[in-house]
């Protein structure tokens, strides 16, 4: 059977499963869209540098998550500062509140499945935001992921809730069996004056492919603050289409960092909908890429209202024979007067074999604004390297010690003390094993 | 301690060094002088191992080992000490931390145990002192931001770290005003002593006047063409470089 058969059959099945609500309507549109559309492939500009569709050549299957995963298998990827977080686990793409650990309080924190939200006291809220947030990238990957809704997350900060605990997403994939498709979507809504620290992480077991290709929804209200963190680190046969939608509905804050260490394929979409006056939005990303991996992000920021100010850094390593793709486009909305935008991506390639594509887009249609971008590619400083071989430093600990510098300035943008130190170990490493 | 025998080094095919003769033993301090483009920065680049340098001919003998076999690393692990004269800024890496690796790669090297934290500082407290660097600039990144004493000043602290067996100091001197001069030369003369050698390489013959050599040599046009006492930097100072390098070209040309 072929992918796109098994897809049917499967939606067939999953449609029929239950008594319709929003959300089948939803993936009915979904379907539809995808049978449209299909997967995107590389003629499309948003994915001339990033081939999923060829990923797809092999069967993949939706794996059964209900006893496919165990607390042991938890506790081996548990994220430093977790003692203290709200961990929910996500197997096969579908969200295990039993594999969960939920500290903070009802008042606090609402977590429930998606398909419930759809139906209670928020379904309001699922109906105006889920599939909502953002107008782009509705293309078939995306589709695809609507038209399979299952067991996804609604994650709501009630107003004037500054939580505490971080939340950490543990996304598992069970690849011991067979190839797997996982689909995890959620829909995050933070109220008014709320403050949420999110951070998502994906480990693949197994050695047979794993495709995840997830959508993450955030709604953003006013004098809300949002800290966002997604550390990729997966094994070389875990590939990914993440995309992530921010709606900054009211005058709020949001800061995030994308890190990319290890995986197969990996596209990142990072949307930003500035729809407010004054949203404040910072996107910092770093992929430090080699073997043979291929990491691509594309991130938009919409300024939609005026007086909101942006700022990206994304910075990247490539070595060996991997490819990194920046695409950063930025949109000022005709009504976006005042806005402030700026974007910066850097990179240094390690190998006469490795790839680096890089392309800003601008896209103006108010005149009172700044903006910027901007992108190198270079290589490891020379002069600086001999700086350090003369006092003795060997030529591998001197380049650790330069590219350990250089991504730095992302690093220090992972606030929560004991997950940056995690993440600075994470890439120690990394850079350390040639 | 280092042998040079005649040396010749060319980069990009273009031959800098054409011929260099030098003995220096331990204890003694040697400065080589000479006009812009004589071959003085190549020499210390050479010798530190800067790898757009081919040597094409001679032998460098330190310590009894063949210096040019040895890895730029290893050339300072065995106790060669190159003094930049363009200290390079590296943002994001603690000058602290950066030290700390050193003087324990060295240790390493030499079979010794790497120090403790609390080793490791008391003996910076106790260095500090001696080349007179505050710790607000230890605590930055490597000489970012650093004026150009500042950055002098933590070449000379890295060497009282490292306590090298021979020191180069590239043109130590240029850049600097005559406050920080009589600094960065205090700190020199302080870590002098019988069983370290040191190599000044400078144009000018003002540092000489704080850290007396013991030998000075005229480089021009790749060769020593020139060797005297203290005496010579005086005889230089007062009738420029064109008094010797005339003589050279008059002695080339026959």
């Amino acid at each position: 059977m072929t992918n796109v058969d098994y897809f049917k059959d499967q939606f067939e099945q999953l449609q029929d499963s239950g008594p319709a609500t929003a959300i089948t309507e939803l993936r009915t549109d979904g379907f539809h869209t995808f049978n449209k559309s299909g997967l995107p492939t590389y003629k499309l500009e948003e994915w001339k540098y990033t081939n999923i569709s060829s990923l797809f050549d092999k069967a993949y299957q939706f794996a059964n998550a209900d006893q496919a995963v165990q607390l042991s298998d938890i506790d081996a990827i548990r994220l430093a500062g977790h003692e203290q977080a709200n961990e929910l686990v996500f197997v096969n793409g579908r969200f295990i509140p039993a594999l969960s650990t939920i500290r903070s309080t009802e008042t606090q924190l609402v977590i429930l499945a998606l398909e419930e939200a759809a139906k209670g006291k928020y379904q309001e809220i699922v109906k105006a935001h889920l599939g909502q947030s953002s107008e782009y990238l509705k293309d078939g990957i995306h589709a695809l992921n609507t038209s399979f809704i299952q067991d996804g997350l609604f994650l709501l900060i009630p107003k004037g809730q500054q939580l505490t605990e971080p939340v950490y997403i543990y996304h598992i994939a069970d690849a011991r069996q067979q190839n797997t498709l996982s689909q995890p979507r959620s829909l995050i809504f933070v109220e008014e004056n709320a403050k949420l620290q999110l951070t998502e992480t994906y480990t693949t077991l197994g050695t047979a492919e794993s495709f995840t290709n997830e959508v993450l929804e955030i709604v953003v209200k006013e004098n809300a603050f949002v800290e966002y963190y997604k550390i990729q680190h997966d094994g070389l046969n875990a590939s990914q289409v993440g995309s992530t939608h921010i709606h900054q509905i009211g005058r709020s804050y949001v800061h995030t960092v994308v890190v990319s260490l290890n995986g197969g394929v990996i596209r990142n979409n990072l949307n930003l909908v500035l729809d407010a006056a004054g949203n404040e939005t910072h996107l910092y990303g770093l992929y430090l890429l080699k073997g043979n991996s291929h990491v691509d992000n594309h991130t938009l920021v919409d300024n939609k209202q005026q007086n909101c100010f942006s700022n990206q850094l994304y910075k990247g390593i490539a070595d060996d024979t991997s490819t990194g793709v920046f695409s950063g486009r930025i949109i000022v909305q005709p009504d976006a007067q005042k806005t402030n935008a700026y974007q910066s991506n850097k990179n240094i390639i390690l190998s006469d074999k490795a790839t680096i594509n890089t392309k800003p887009q601008l896209e103006i249609f108010a005149d009172d604004v700044k903006c910027s971008h901007g992108c190198t590619v270079g290589q490891l400083d020379e002069e600086a390297l001999f700086y350090l071989r003369a006092r003795g430093i060997p030529k591998e600990a001197a380049e650790v010690l330069l590219l350990e510098a250089y991504a730095a300035d992302i690093l220090v943008q992972i606030k929560p003390e004991p997950l940056r130190n995690h993440v600075a170990e994470l890439i120690y490493e990394h850079l350390s094993i040639s | 301690m280092l042998s040079i025998k005649n040396i010749h080094a060319n980069i990009e095919g273009k031959e800098i060094l054409k011929g260099i003769n030098l003995e220096i033993k331990a204890g003694e301090v040697h400065a080589i002088m000479g006009p812009n483009g004589s071959g003085k920065s190549t020499l210390a680049s050479v010798l530190a191992g800067r790898e757009e340098y081919e040597v094409t001919e001679g032998e460098v003998t330190f310590l009894e080992k063949d210096l040019l076999e040895l890895s730029t690393e290893d050339r300072a692990r065995e106790g060669l000490f190159l003094a930049f004269q363009y200290p390079v800024e590296i943002p994001g890496v603690s000058t602290t931390n950066f030290i700390k690796a050193a003087v324990n790669e060295k240790r390493k090297y030499q079979g010794e145990e790497a120090l403790d934290a609390v080793a490791f500082l008391k003996m910076m407290k106790q260095k500090m002192a001696l080349v007179e660097i505050d710790q607000s600039l230890l605590s930055r990144s490597i000489n970012e931001g650093f004026s150009g004493g500042e950055k002098k000043r933590n070449e000379i602290f890295q060497m009282a770290m490292l306590e090298p067996k021979l020191a180069i100091l590239d043109e130590t001197d240029s850049g600097l005003d005559i406050d920080a001069l009589r600094i960065v030369a205090k700190g020199i003369n302080k870590l002098r002593n019988e069983n370290r050698a040191i190599l000044l390489i400078t144009h000018y013959q003002r540092l000489l006047d704080y850290i007396q050599p013991d030998y000075v040599h005229v480089l021009y046009n790749g060769k020593i063409v020139k060797s005297g006492t203290k005496e010579l930097a005086l005889e230089l100072e007062e009738k420029g470089y064109d008094f010797i390098t005339d003589e050279a070209d008059l002695a080339a040309s026959l």
